[in-house]
């Protein structure tokens, strides 16, 4: 992204929480910002690669950003990343001896857990990072919160040699409202200074470190005990008092205006002292937190009654249509919901509309030919083309973490038992999600003498986060020029032989049909590696539109099949075969004004019923579409 | 908070939703209102389902609607509009987009969609105005100013006149010159005529 002039300061903008959060990074000072693209940490990265002054990467992966930061902060500078909450399982290595190390310059590092599961795998609460680490943990609550909250982290990280850890959620990350922006302060680096009993953790180094890790630990006890982050609001109706954090505050404040609140914003360490100061205020004390029981269980360690998840989920969002009935029923009042609405709440039954692949993405093809080849067990991995375990294609077997596609496959290979001996092993990854930690397992089938097909899935972008670049597309952040992989090379390195890698364009589905089924006979490892761009990006260039022509339909459904939402049915019929079958037949139509001209549906029409729309008035087409 | 406005834009990934709300949004703070807008939409890219909940007042808390409290629902497709409905507070109101866009899991066979989702929402009792802004935005020469229908559409339906939020839309255009600034000011004004009319036809 171009940089472009920053807002200037005392202006009060809407701003989601990661524009809120870009915005303190550069006002803060930062010379070094990293992050590997997860929703919904995204905008963070990519907001702060428009403000000037300051150096902003995609990385390869989410270790690869925090090690970055780090040593930017050795060098006395400021600096900062972000990544969604499973980022961190893959960074964690770094940070658990970052803790030992601590920093010079502040780091700040913001995890954005998915409470709710928007877009991704699980749903992990990423505090227990702050008390794995004994590092500080801050929670926003809303984007003036976020803002204001990095600013102060970075100030704390400095003032204890401390990474700390913002922590935010989707309801934080995504929500936007009004944040009263400040000027940018310079900031000189320290430089980096020779302390190799600091920063050369060896064992007996280590060893040294881990009492002053404690030690920090009960240094920032007390601090948050101080800390004008938290703070109590006393409130009037003292039957039941909260302590609650993140946007779980919101939810309190908007359901019991009235009732006396703990705060927490700097919420580990945990300030004990704080905590009792509410719960002598009131009758009973409900801990409101997203999504694990952690200060709740911390509190009862210390002796406090306090109710928690004996009342309130364990997964996903506590909104208010989720506390207020919890509360009630704890009061033993009745439910508030009965009382206010004369109509039904009940929502009315629709049909589900999950996400699908989009109009001429390279991935149908893939798809559709995976569903039409038999006997195949295939690895997934995360990305849009997860997306291939729905209808129609019910083409993806399995898929759990980054770039697990390749270990798993492997696993399934070397552990299958006389049901699966005839099976063919394939593993699906995209290019983003190789180079991120798929590459590592690809290594690992090759060196172990695996039996598995991999297919590559080259469309140049982080598809699934909105594009973004990455080493596999030959631009950076900034959208500058910078060095492509060369995937077939890159497999070849790690052994694979060049006979069993094909580099195939997934709109031929006659050629990538063929590939795909002399490969999985192949009993050892193949990369077959798909090259067209995602539709959603730069490098894709439309092609003329399709239409049906209604005449020549015979309603086979052939088309359907691919799975490209373009394609719809105009009416429903019934056959009966020669042999007595009867058959369901769906005619359709291409919707041309969404059609890009890929061709994948031309090719299983049976009756070649689809043709290049012949517009009534001439149409504009984008330029360079190349017709 | 009770005095809140809360307004549910709903449709699917791709038809704008976000961005017709996010201008909602910036006319409430024209209006020196408090405000917070929410969404979940992280696939919604994919063609899936977006609803994107904007509150506004003196102070605004929770960013999210609670079910039935929501003033107004402004639908972009018909089927989501009928998805949404127990959102509204029973005296609220739904200005209803007639498209209808089917999803593959439909074409496949594997679900129906609704014959009549304007006349499920009817008889469930709320109140819902129905107009076509697809057809609206064609007739003007262009599908992509349907956004500028739909905000049209609810431009009398807000506590602040419909010129604030005018001015939200047409700002969005200034750049792009007078010519498409004309056009989006037309499309405005004729969601606001479309939906005039199909309350008058009711009343």
């Amino acid at each position: 992204m171009a940089a472009v002039m920053p807002i200037p300061a005392a202006s009060r903008v809407l701003m989601s929480g990661n524009e809120a959060v870009a915005r303190a990074v550069w006002e803060a000072g930062v010379k070094v910002a990293a992050a590997y693209p997860g929703t919904p940490s995204t905008e963070m990265l990519e907001v702060i690669s428009t403000y000037p002054d300051l150096y902003a990467e995609w990385s390869v992966n989410e270790k690869v950003s925090l090690e970055v930061a780090i040593g930017a902060a050795y060098a006395g500078s400021r600096s900062f990343c972000c990544m969604k909450h499973v980022g961190m399982n893959v960074a964690s290595d770094a940070l658990m001896t970052l803790t030992l190390t601590g920093v010079i310059g502040g780091l700040v590092i913001a995890i954005a857990d998915d409470v709710g599961l928007s877009s991704s795998q699980n749903e992990q609460d990423s505090r227990y990072w702050g008390r794995f680490a004994h590092v500080p943990v801050f929670e926003p609550a809303d984007s003036q919160e976020a803002y204001a909250m990095t600013l102060d982290a970075f100030e704390l990280s400095e003032r204890f040699q401390v990474p700390v850890i913002l922590r935010m959620t989707t309801r934080i990350n995504h929500v936007k409202s009004l944040v009263t922006v400040g000027e940018r302060g310079e900031r000189a680096s320290a430089g980096f200074k020779k302390d190799p009993a600091r920063w050369v953790m060896t064992p007996s180094g280590a060893g040294k470190r881990i009492p002053l890790m404690f030690a920090r630990a009960g240094e920032l006890r007390k601090e948050a005990e101080a800390s004008p982050l938290n703070f109590i609001e006393p409130g009037s109706d003292r039957r039941v008092g909260f302590i609650a954090s993140g946007p779980a505050y919101m939810h309190v404040k908007e359901c019991f205006p009235n009732a006396p609140v703990l705060k927490l914003g700097f919420s580990c360490p945990l300030p004990f002292e704080k905590c009792r100061e509410l719960a002598a205020l009131v009758d009973q004390v409900v801990v409101v937190e997203e999504v694990e029981p952690l200060i709740e269980t911390e509190l009862k360690a210390q002796g406090l009654n306090v109710i928690g998840k004996e009342i309130l989920p364990l997964q996903g969002e506590l909104a208010p249509n989720v506390l207020r009935p919890a509360i009630a029923r704890l009061l033993g009042e009745e439910m508030p919901e009965k009382r206010q609405f004369g109509l039904s709440t009940a929502p009315m039954q629709v049909f589900p509309r999950p996400p699908t692949m989009c109009v001429a993405c390279p991935h149908l093809g893939v798809y559709y030919t995976l569903s039409q080849v038999r006997n195949l067990t295939i690895s997934g991995d995360i990305g849009c083309y997860t997306l291939g375990a729905g209808h129609p294609w019910n083409a993806l077997d399995t898929c759990i973490s980054m770039g697990a596609s390749m270990g798993i496959a492997l696993g399934l290979d070397k552990g299958r038992g006389e049901a699966d001996k005839d099976k063919r092993i394939l593993a699906v990854i995209g290019d983003s999600t190789f180079l991120h930690m798929g590459m590592q397992g690809l290594l690992d089938i090759v060196y172990n003498k695996g039996n598995v097909t991999v297919l590559l899935l080259d469309n140049r972008a982080v598809g699934m986060t909105g594009g973004q670049d990455n080493p596999g597309n030959g631009r950076d952040i900034y959208g500058d020029e910078a060095p492509r992989v060369d995937f077939a090379k890159l497999v070849a390195a790690l052994g694979v032989k060049e006979e069993r890698i094909h580099t195939v364009n997934p709109y031929e589905l006659p050629v990538l049909f063929k590939t795909i089924r002399d490969e999985v006979k192949v009993p050892e490892v193949s990369v077959i590696i798909t090259d067209q761009p995602c539709v959603l990006i730069k490098d894709y260039h439309k092609l003329k539109p399709f239409e049906v022509i209604d005449d020549k339909c015979t309603g086979c459904g052939n088309c359907i099949d691919v799975g490209c939402p373009a394609i719809h049915v105009t009416r429903r019929g019934k056959e009966i075969k020669p042999n007595g079958r009867e058959v369901d037949l769906a005619f359709v139509r291409i919707e041309t004004s969404v059609c890009t001209g890929c061709g994948l549906c031309v090719q299983p029409c049976a009756p070649d019923a689809i043709v290049h729309h012949v517009p009534v008035s001439p149409i504009t087409l984008v330029k360079g579409c190349g017709v | 908070m009770s005095e809140n406005t809360n307004i549910l834009v709903v449709g699917i990934g791709g038809q704008g939703v976000m961005t017709a709300t996010e201008i909602l949004a910036e006319a409430a703070i024209a209006m020196g209102h408090d405000a917070k807008k929410t969404e979940v939409a992280g696939m919604a890219q994919r063609g899936g389902v977006v609803s994107s909940h904007l509150r506004f007042g003196e102070r605004v808390l929770s960013p999210q609607i609670t079910p039935g409290t929501a003033d107004v629902l402004l639908g972009f497709e018909s089927a989501e509009t009928m998805r949404w409905q127990h959102m509204l507070r029973p005296d609220g109101i739904t200005l209803m987009n007639t498209a209808r866009l089917v999803p593959p899991v439909v074409e496949l066979g594997l679900f129906d969609y609704p014959d009549d989702p304007l006349a499920e929402i009817k008889k469930s009792g709320r109140k819902v105005v129905a107009f076509d802004a697809t057809s609206i935005a064609q007739e003007l020469g262009d599908i992509r100013l349907g956004n500028t229908v739909m905000l049209g559409a609810i431009a009398d339906h807000l506590p602040f006149p419909a010129e604030t939020l005018l001015d939200c839309v047409l700002r969005r255009f200034q750049r792009k010159g007078e010519k498409l600034v004309e056009l989006n000011r037309k499309a405005f004004e004729a969601g606001r005529a479309a939906v005039g009319a199909a309350e008058a036809a009711l009343a």
